[in-house]
């Protein structure tokens, strides 16, 4: 934390704490998807919001610096193959897109669960975890490398203008 | 800009033209809605409840509507975002050196 820019080291220490707390939630979030409300879209948006954080806090050239928004954009691609990965998957083994193909079979999430309330299990669900990961992904390198870009371009610019 | 009294007359007109349509439309309509906090039977919902579970073997219904039964329509989705990224991304690209 030598770097001059962002906030003070105090908000530089409470939002390190705060954003691990932050990343686990996002992610347990994600995971549970198809167990408890929220999914690959509300996880990774809690995500993007804790990786906001650190670019309020830390910066956005020094956030730039530590991530490039080109690894971002690989990753957010690496989410969305992975999605329409398993829609063309489900069309290759049962001829439908989109379908639940893994449900049914004993292993890999494919556990069915007895019908009304019962104790959530983690192994059940089929595609749908696998889905809410890719989106989660997704979602996650997206929203957070639009934020990241549109900082450090406006953060760039307002230096040149200064200099000017 | 600088905008004559006529075209500020015509958009005026416009908008109020817009607004009278919209709302006369919304008036036509509104006795067909259904009363608030009263939802009608509906086949989809009772099939969802009652077949979620077995088929997809997901607890939490919504996701199993969002990722599995209108998994096409969440395709849709991921590249609506999937395109706002690469439009942002593209845009701001100018700015660096």
């Amino acid at each position: 934390m030598k770097n001059s820019e962002g906030m003070s080291k105090i908000v530089k220490t409470a939002a390190s704490t705060i954003f691990v707390f932050t990343l686990i939630y996002g992610l347990y979030v994600i995971a549970h998807g198809h167990l408890t409300p929220g999914g690959g879209f509300q996880g990774g948006a809690v995500v993007a919001s804790g990786l906001v954080m650190l670019i309020v806090v830390f910066g956005s050239s020094w956030t730039m610096k530590k991530i490039k928004e080109e690894n971002l954009s690989i990753l957010e691609s690496f989410g969305a193959i992975g999605f329409i990965g398993l829609g063309f998957l489900g069309l290759l083994f049962t001829g439908i897109f989109f379908k639940n193909f893994i449900v049914g079979h004993n292993m890999f999430f494919g556990m069915i669960p007895d019908f009304g309330s019962t104790i959530a299990n983690i192994n059940t669900g089929g595609v749908l975890p696998l889905m809410n990961f890719a989106v989660g992904l997704k979602v996650i390198a997206g929203l957070f490398a639009i934020v990241l870009v549109m900082a450090h371009a406006t953060s760039s610019y307002s230096k040149e203008a200064g200099k000017k | 800009m600088k905008m004559s009294k006529r075209n500020v007359l015509g958009i005026v007109a416009f908008s109020i033209l817009t607004v009278f349509l919209v709302f006369s439309m919304l008036m036509l309509h509104f006795g067909n809605i259904h009363p608030f906090g009263n939802p009608q039977e509906n086949d989809m919902d009772s099939y969802i409840i009652s077949n979620a579970q077995e088929e997809t073997g997901a607890n939490n219904a919504v996701t199993s509507v969002v990722f599995d039964y209108r998994g096409f329509d969440t395709l849709g989705e991921a590249t609506i975002l999937f395109t706002a990224v690469a439009g942002v991304v593209l845009l701001f690209r100018r700015l660096k050196k």
